[in-house]
Protein backbone atom coordinates (compact mmCIF):
# COMPACT_ATOMS: atom_id res chain seq x y z
CA UNK A 1 0.00 0.00 0.00
CA UNK A 2 3.18 1.82 -0.40
CA UNK A 3 3.37 2.08 -4.07
CA UNK A 4 1.64 5.52 -4.38
CA UNK A 5 2.92 5.63 -8.45
CA UNK A 6 0.60 6.40 -11.08
CA UNK A 7 -1.11 3.07 -13.13
CA UNK A 8 1.22 2.37 -16.07
CA UNK A 9 0.82 4.05 -19.17
CA UNK A 10 -2.14 1.34 -20.50
CA UNK A 11 -3.58 1.57 -16.61
CA UNK A 12 -3.13 -1.94 -16.30
CA UNK A 13 -3.27 -2.47 -12.40
CA UNK A 14 -1.18 -5.55 -10.66
CA UNK A 15 -3.02 -8.59 -10.11
CA UNK A 16 -6.36 -7.98 -11.96
CA UNK A 17 -9.14 -10.53 -11.36
CA UNK A 18 -10.20 -12.00 -14.56
CA UNK A 19 -12.50 -10.18 -16.56
CA UNK A 20 -16.08 -11.31 -17.38
CA UNK A 21 -16.96 -12.18 -20.86
CA UNK A 22 -20.54 -11.68 -22.66
CA UNK A 23 -23.41 -9.35 -21.65
CA UNK A 24 -21.58 -9.69 -18.24
CA UNK A 25 -18.44 -8.04 -19.50
CA UNK A 26 -20.28 -5.39 -20.72
CA UNK A 27 -22.13 -4.48 -17.76
CA UNK A 28 -18.86 -4.95 -15.57
CA UNK A 29 -16.98 -2.67 -17.72
CA UNK A 30 -19.37 -0.07 -18.63
CA UNK A 31 -20.23 0.18 -13.98
CA UNK A 32 -16.63 0.00 -13.30
CA UNK A 33 -14.30 2.62 -12.36
CA UNK A 34 -11.52 4.63 -14.37
CA UNK A 35 -11.70 3.17 -17.63
CA UNK A 36 -14.35 1.11 -19.71
CA UNK A 37 -11.85 -0.50 -22.31
CA UNK A 38 -9.89 -2.67 -20.11
CA UNK A 39 -7.44 -4.23 -22.49
CA UNK A 40 -7.34 -1.80 -24.99
CA UNK A 41 -4.40 0.96 -24.52
CA UNK A 42 -5.80 4.70 -25.23
CA UNK A 43 -4.27 5.43 -28.25
CA UNK A 44 -6.42 2.84 -29.84
CA UNK A 45 -9.29 3.70 -27.76
CA UNK A 46 -8.88 7.52 -29.06
CA UNK A 47 -8.34 6.18 -32.62
CA UNK A 48 -11.42 4.53 -32.07
CA UNK A 49 -13.59 7.15 -31.33
CA UNK A 50 -12.15 9.45 -33.43
CA UNK A 51 -12.90 6.50 -36.17
CA UNK A 52 -17.16 7.03 -35.12
CA UNK A 53 -16.65 10.90 -35.27
CA UNK A 54 -15.52 10.16 -38.82
CA UNK A 55 -17.78 8.11 -39.60
CA UNK A 56 -20.75 10.43 -38.84
CA UNK A 57 -18.89 12.91 -40.80
CA UNK A 58 -18.93 10.32 -43.71
CA UNK A 59 -22.16 10.11 -43.06
CA UNK A 60 -23.77 13.25 -43.63
CA UNK A 61 -21.93 13.77 -46.39
CA UNK A 62 -23.82 10.91 -48.24
CA UNK A 63 -26.95 12.03 -46.10
CA UNK A 64 -26.67 15.05 -48.02
CA UNK A 65 -25.89 13.55 -51.30
CA UNK A 66 -29.03 11.23 -50.85
CA UNK A 67 -31.09 14.32 -50.63
CA UNK A 68 -29.48 15.81 -53.21
CA UNK A 69 -30.56 12.84 -55.52
CA UNK A 70 -33.79 12.55 -54.46
CA UNK A 71 -35.07 16.01 -54.34
CA UNK A 72 -34.32 17.04 -57.80
CA UNK A 73 -36.38 16.89 -60.29
CA UNK A 74 -33.45 16.35 -63.39
CA UNK A 75 -32.21 12.98 -63.69
CA UNK A 76 -29.00 12.26 -62.40
CA UNK A 77 -26.04 10.92 -64.45
CA UNK A 78 -25.40 7.52 -65.16
CA UNK A 79 -22.24 7.03 -63.02
CA UNK A 80 -21.30 3.79 -64.99
CA UNK A 81 -21.29 5.88 -68.51
CA UNK A 82 -19.66 9.02 -66.47
CA UNK A 83 -17.06 6.83 -65.17
CA UNK A 84 -16.42 4.76 -68.30
CA UNK A 85 -12.96 3.96 -69.56
CA UNK A 86 -12.51 3.87 -73.80
CA UNK A 87 -9.34 1.03 -73.85
CA UNK A 88 -8.70 -0.10 -77.58
CA UNK A 89 -12.39 1.03 -78.94
CA UNK A 90 -13.86 -1.01 -76.02
CA UNK A 91 -16.13 0.70 -73.53
CA UNK A 92 -15.12 -0.33 -69.88
CA UNK A 93 -18.06 1.20 -67.42
CA UNK A 94 -16.81 1.59 -64.30
CA UNK A 95 -13.03 0.18 -65.22
CA UNK A 96 -10.72 2.86 -63.05
CA UNK A 97 -13.04 2.79 -59.92
CA UNK A 98 -12.39 -1.11 -60.19
CA UNK A 99 -8.84 -0.90 -60.44
CA UNK A 100 -9.07 1.78 -57.53
CA UNK A 101 -11.12 -0.42 -55.58
CA UNK A 102 -8.95 -3.27 -55.51
CA UNK A 103 -6.11 -1.34 -55.47
CA UNK A 104 -7.33 -0.13 -51.91
CA UNK A 105 -8.31 -3.44 -50.40
CA UNK A 106 -4.64 -4.51 -51.45
CA UNK A 107 -3.07 -1.73 -49.38
CA UNK A 108 -5.41 -3.26 -46.33
CA UNK A 109 -3.89 -6.65 -46.99
CA UNK A 110 -0.44 -5.26 -46.90
CA UNK A 111 -0.81 -2.77 -43.62
CA UNK A 112 -2.49 -6.12 -42.06
CA UNK A 113 0.58 -7.94 -42.55
CA UNK A 114 2.65 -5.35 -41.39
CA UNK A 115 0.72 -4.88 -38.57
CA UNK A 116 1.13 -8.93 -38.07
CA UNK A 117 5.31 -8.53 -38.69
CA UNK A 118 5.39 -5.42 -36.42
CA UNK A 119 4.15 -7.96 -33.46
CA UNK A 120 6.46 -10.65 -34.16
CA UNK A 121 9.00 -7.62 -33.62
CA UNK A 122 10.03 -8.14 -37.44
CA UNK A 123 11.78 -4.90 -38.24
CA UNK A 124 12.39 -5.12 -41.45
CA UNK A 125 9.12 -6.71 -42.78
CA UNK A 126 6.81 -4.30 -41.01
CA UNK A 127 8.86 -1.43 -42.68
CA UNK A 128 8.35 -3.21 -46.03
CA UNK A 129 4.88 -3.84 -45.97
CA UNK A 130 3.81 -0.48 -44.68
CA UNK A 131 6.15 0.90 -47.68
CA UNK A 132 4.22 -1.07 -49.54
CA UNK A 133 0.86 0.48 -48.42
CA UNK A 134 1.90 3.73 -48.75
CA UNK A 135 3.42 3.36 -52.30
CA UNK A 136 -0.70 1.55 -53.03
CA UNK A 137 -2.13 4.28 -51.26
CA UNK A 138 -0.52 7.06 -53.59
CA UNK A 139 -1.28 5.42 -56.58
CA UNK A 140 -4.80 5.56 -55.45
CA UNK A 141 -4.56 8.74 -55.17
CA UNK A 142 -2.93 9.62 -58.41
CA UNK A 143 -5.87 7.67 -60.04
CA UNK A 144 -8.11 9.82 -58.15
CA UNK A 145 -6.33 12.39 -59.64
CA UNK A 146 -6.66 11.25 -63.10
CA UNK A 147 -10.36 10.88 -62.32
CA UNK A 148 -10.60 14.43 -61.51
CA UNK A 149 -9.00 15.91 -64.12
CA UNK A 150 -10.56 13.87 -66.92
CA UNK A 151 -13.95 14.83 -65.32
CA UNK A 152 -13.30 18.72 -64.86
CA UNK A 153 -11.79 18.47 -68.87
CA UNK A 154 -15.42 17.45 -69.52
CA UNK A 155 -16.85 19.84 -67.72
CA UNK A 156 -18.28 18.40 -64.82
CA UNK A 157 -17.97 22.40 -62.38
CA UNK A 158 -19.68 22.07 -58.74
CA UNK A 159 -22.41 24.15 -59.96
CA UNK A 160 -23.11 22.10 -62.97
CA UNK A 161 -22.53 19.49 -65.90
CA UNK A 162 -23.21 18.42 -69.23
CA UNK A 163 -24.59 14.99 -68.15
CA UNK A 164 -27.63 15.80 -66.02
CA UNK A 165 -28.04 17.22 -62.37
CA UNK A 166 -26.35 20.72 -61.09
CA UNK A 167 -25.44 18.94 -57.68
CA UNK A 168 -23.71 15.62 -59.64
CA UNK A 169 -20.50 18.38 -59.54
CA UNK A 170 -20.76 19.38 -55.97
CA UNK A 171 -21.34 16.08 -54.09
CA UNK A 172 -18.49 14.52 -56.22
CA UNK A 173 -15.98 16.78 -55.50
CA UNK A 174 -17.13 17.07 -51.71
CA UNK A 175 -17.32 12.90 -51.24
CA UNK A 176 -14.39 12.19 -53.22
CA UNK A 177 -12.16 15.01 -52.54
CA UNK A 178 -12.95 14.30 -48.57
CA UNK A 179 -12.21 10.64 -48.76
CA UNK A 180 -9.45 11.51 -50.94
CA UNK A 181 -7.39 13.76 -48.31
CA UNK A 182 -8.19 10.83 -45.96
CA UNK A 183 -6.12 8.47 -47.86
CA UNK A 184 -3.20 11.23 -48.62
CA UNK A 185 -3.05 11.74 -44.51
CA UNK A 186 -2.64 8.18 -43.87
CA UNK A 187 -0.06 7.88 -46.80
CA UNK A 188 2.07 10.59 -45.48
CA UNK A 189 1.70 8.97 -41.27
CA UNK A 190 2.48 5.48 -43.35
CA UNK A 191 5.80 7.09 -44.59
CA UNK A 192 6.64 8.52 -41.20
CA UNK A 193 5.93 5.38 -39.58
CA UNK A 194 8.20 3.37 -41.95
CA UNK A 195 10.57 5.56 -41.14
CA UNK A 196 10.43 5.35 -37.79
CA UNK A 197 9.93 1.61 -38.02
CA UNK A 198 13.05 1.29 -40.48
CA UNK A 199 15.15 3.39 -37.60
CA UNK A 200 14.31 0.91 -35.42
CA UNK A 201 12.21 3.31 -32.80
CA UNK A 202 9.87 0.47 -31.61
CA UNK A 203 12.25 -1.81 -30.85
CA UNK A 204 14.97 0.95 -28.85
CA UNK A 205 11.49 2.52 -27.60
CA UNK A 206 12.92 6.08 -28.74
CA UNK A 207 10.50 8.86 -27.17
CA UNK A 208 8.23 10.67 -29.58
CA UNK A 209 8.87 13.98 -30.91
CA UNK A 210 5.80 15.86 -29.50
CA UNK A 211 4.70 13.55 -27.03
CA UNK A 212 7.61 11.94 -25.52
CA UNK A 213 5.75 8.67 -25.06
CA UNK A 214 8.04 5.56 -25.71
CA UNK A 215 7.64 4.22 -29.42
CA UNK A 216 5.58 1.11 -28.94
CA UNK A 217 4.57 -1.77 -32.05
CA UNK A 218 0.75 -1.07 -30.83
CA UNK A 219 1.22 2.32 -32.75
CA UNK A 220 0.96 0.08 -35.77
CA UNK A 221 -1.80 -1.54 -34.62
CA UNK A 222 -3.47 2.16 -34.45
CA UNK A 223 -2.19 3.32 -37.83
CA UNK A 224 -3.93 -0.19 -39.21
CA UNK A 225 -7.32 1.02 -38.01
CA UNK A 226 -7.07 4.37 -39.67
CA UNK A 227 -5.80 2.99 -42.93
CA UNK A 228 -8.64 0.04 -42.60
CA UNK A 229 -11.21 2.83 -42.07
CA UNK A 230 -10.69 4.59 -45.41
CA UNK A 231 -10.52 1.28 -47.19
CA UNK A 232 -14.68 0.93 -45.08
CA UNK A 233 -15.43 4.60 -46.52
CA UNK A 234 -14.35 3.34 -49.93
CA UNK A 235 -16.98 0.70 -49.40
CA UNK A 236 -19.60 2.61 -49.05
CA UNK A 237 -18.46 5.30 -51.47
CA UNK A 238 -18.56 2.53 -53.94
CA UNK A 239 -21.70 1.16 -53.21
CA UNK A 240 -23.75 4.40 -53.03
CA UNK A 241 -22.15 6.96 -55.52
CA UNK A 242 -20.92 4.81 -58.52
CA UNK A 243 -22.92 1.76 -58.31
CA UNK A 244 -26.25 3.60 -57.45
CA UNK B 1 2.43 -10.96 -24.56
CA UNK B 2 3.06 -7.75 -22.80
CA UNK B 3 5.91 -6.95 -20.60
CA UNK B 4 2.89 -5.74 -18.56
CA UNK B 5 1.37 -8.86 -18.47
CA UNK B 6 4.52 -10.80 -17.72
CA UNK B 7 4.75 -8.03 -14.78
CA UNK B 8 1.45 -8.63 -13.27
CA UNK B 9 2.00 -10.83 -9.95
CA UNK B 10 -1.11 -12.93 -10.36
CA UNK B 11 -0.99 -13.17 -14.18
CA UNK B 12 -3.62 -16.01 -14.55
CA UNK B 13 -3.68 -18.22 -17.94
CA UNK B 14 -7.21 -16.42 -19.46
CA UNK B 15 -6.49 -12.97 -17.91
CA UNK B 16 -7.02 -10.31 -20.86
CA UNK B 17 -4.19 -8.21 -19.79
CA UNK B 18 -3.13 -8.98 -24.03
CA UNK B 19 -3.11 -5.63 -25.77
CA UNK B 20 -2.08 -7.46 -28.73
CA UNK B 21 -4.12 -8.64 -31.66
CA UNK B 22 -2.30 -11.36 -33.16
CA UNK B 23 -3.57 -13.87 -34.83
CA UNK B 24 -2.91 -16.41 -37.45
CA UNK B 25 -1.84 -14.82 -40.92
CA UNK B 26 -4.50 -17.47 -42.93
CA UNK B 27 -7.24 -15.66 -41.30
CA UNK B 28 -6.48 -12.34 -42.95
CA UNK B 29 -5.53 -14.27 -46.39
CA UNK B 30 -8.97 -15.67 -46.37
CA UNK B 31 -10.76 -12.29 -45.35
CA UNK B 32 -8.55 -10.78 -48.10
CA UNK B 33 -9.68 -13.16 -50.60
CA UNK B 34 -13.41 -12.64 -50.18
CA UNK B 35 -12.81 -8.78 -50.09
CA UNK B 36 -11.89 -9.66 -53.89
CA UNK B 37 -14.45 -11.97 -54.40
CA UNK B 38 -16.90 -9.89 -53.30
CA UNK B 39 -15.54 -6.36 -54.79
CA UNK B 40 -15.57 -8.35 -57.99
CA UNK B 41 -18.88 -9.45 -57.43
CA UNK B 42 -20.51 -5.50 -57.11
CA UNK B 43 -18.36 -4.68 -59.99
CA UNK B 44 -20.51 -7.29 -62.17
CA UNK B 45 -23.89 -5.90 -60.48
CA UNK B 46 -23.37 -3.11 -63.00
CA UNK B 47 -21.10 -4.87 -65.53
CA UNK B 48 -23.91 -7.11 -66.06
CA UNK B 49 -26.61 -4.24 -65.56
CA UNK B 50 -29.00 -5.50 -62.81
CA UNK B 51 -31.65 -2.44 -62.62
CA UNK B 52 -34.37 -1.78 -60.08
CA UNK B 53 -34.59 -3.65 -56.73
CA UNK B 54 -32.23 -6.27 -57.57
CA UNK B 55 -29.56 -4.13 -58.13
CA UNK B 56 -30.02 -2.31 -54.90
CA UNK B 57 -30.39 -5.33 -52.89
CA UNK B 58 -26.97 -6.77 -54.47
CA UNK B 59 -24.88 -3.84 -53.83
CA UNK B 60 -26.36 -3.11 -50.40
CA UNK B 61 -25.44 -6.87 -49.51
CA UNK B 62 -21.85 -7.33 -51.24
CA UNK B 63 -21.28 -3.34 -49.68
CA UNK B 64 -22.70 -4.93 -45.75
CA UNK B 65 -20.19 -8.03 -46.38
CA UNK B 66 -17.33 -6.13 -46.89
CA UNK B 67 -17.74 -3.60 -44.60
CA UNK B 68 -18.35 -6.30 -41.85
CA UNK B 69 -15.38 -8.39 -42.97
CA UNK B 70 -13.10 -5.57 -42.47
CA UNK B 71 -14.35 -4.32 -39.53
CA UNK B 72 -14.73 -7.94 -37.98
CA UNK B 73 -11.42 -9.09 -38.72
CA UNK B 74 -9.28 -6.22 -40.29
CA UNK B 75 -9.87 -3.84 -37.54
CA UNK B 76 -9.99 -6.73 -34.93
CA UNK B 77 -13.46 -5.85 -33.46
CA UNK B 78 -14.00 -9.87 -33.52
CA UNK B 79 -11.40 -10.09 -30.80
CA UNK B 80 -12.55 -7.43 -28.67
CA UNK B 81 -13.96 -7.15 -25.77
CA UNK B 82 -17.76 -6.29 -26.47
CA UNK B 83 -18.01 -2.93 -24.25
CA UNK B 84 -15.45 -1.61 -27.36
CA UNK B 85 -17.80 -3.13 -29.93
CA UNK B 86 -20.99 -2.02 -29.04
CA UNK B 87 -19.92 1.38 -27.93
CA UNK B 88 -18.32 1.82 -31.37
CA UNK B 89 -21.42 -0.39 -33.88
CA UNK B 90 -24.42 1.29 -32.28
CA UNK B 91 -23.83 4.62 -32.73
CA UNK B 92 -23.85 4.77 -36.14
CA UNK B 93 -27.37 2.73 -36.35
CA UNK B 94 -28.77 6.46 -35.40
CA UNK B 95 -27.95 7.69 -38.69
CA UNK B 96 -30.71 5.13 -40.30
CA UNK B 97 -33.20 8.07 -38.45
CA UNK B 98 -31.53 10.21 -40.09
CA UNK B 99 -31.96 8.64 -43.22
CA UNK B 100 -35.73 8.52 -42.53
CA UNK B 101 -35.75 12.16 -41.57
CA UNK B 102 -34.04 13.27 -44.97
CA UNK B 103 -36.37 11.21 -47.13
CA UNK B 104 -39.19 12.56 -45.84
CA UNK B 105 -37.52 16.29 -46.29
CA UNK B 106 -36.05 15.10 -50.17
CA UNK B 107 -39.79 13.90 -50.86
CA UNK B 108 -41.38 17.14 -49.41
CA UNK B 109 -38.67 19.48 -51.92
CA UNK B 110 -39.22 17.17 -54.83
CA UNK B 111 -42.86 17.28 -54.35
CA UNK B 112 -42.87 21.27 -54.42
CA UNK B 113 -40.60 21.43 -57.39
CA UNK B 114 -42.93 19.66 -59.16
CA UNK B 115 -46.10 21.55 -58.07
CA UNK B 116 -44.15 24.88 -58.38
CA UNK B 117 -41.07 24.59 -60.81
CA UNK B 118 -41.48 24.92 -64.12
CA UNK B 119 -37.70 23.97 -65.11
CA UNK B 120 -37.54 25.17 -68.18
CA UNK B 121 -37.34 28.72 -66.91
CA UNK B 122 -34.90 28.33 -64.55
CA UNK B 123 -31.29 28.91 -65.54
CA UNK B 124 -28.83 25.93 -64.63
CA UNK B 125 -31.85 23.18 -64.15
Amino acid sequence: MTDTSLPTETGDDQARPALPSGWAGVVSDYSSDQRTFKNVNWGKAMMWVFLLSDTFIFGTFLLAYMNARMSTKVAWPNSSEVFALHIGGVELPLLLIAIMTFVLISSSGTMVLAVNYGYRRDRKMTALFMLITAVLGASFVGMQVFEWSKLIEEGVRPWGNPMGAPQFGAIFFMITGFHGTHVTIGVIFLLIYTRKTWRGDFDTERRGYFTSQKSKYESIEIMGLYWHFVDLVWVFIFAFFYLW
Amino acid sequence: MTELSQGALAAEPGQTTDDHQQHPLKVYFIVWGWLFVLSACSYFVDYVGFQGLLRWTLILLFMMAKASLIVAFFMHLKWERQSLSWAMLLPPVAVLAFVGIIIFEASYTLMTREVYFDISNVPGF
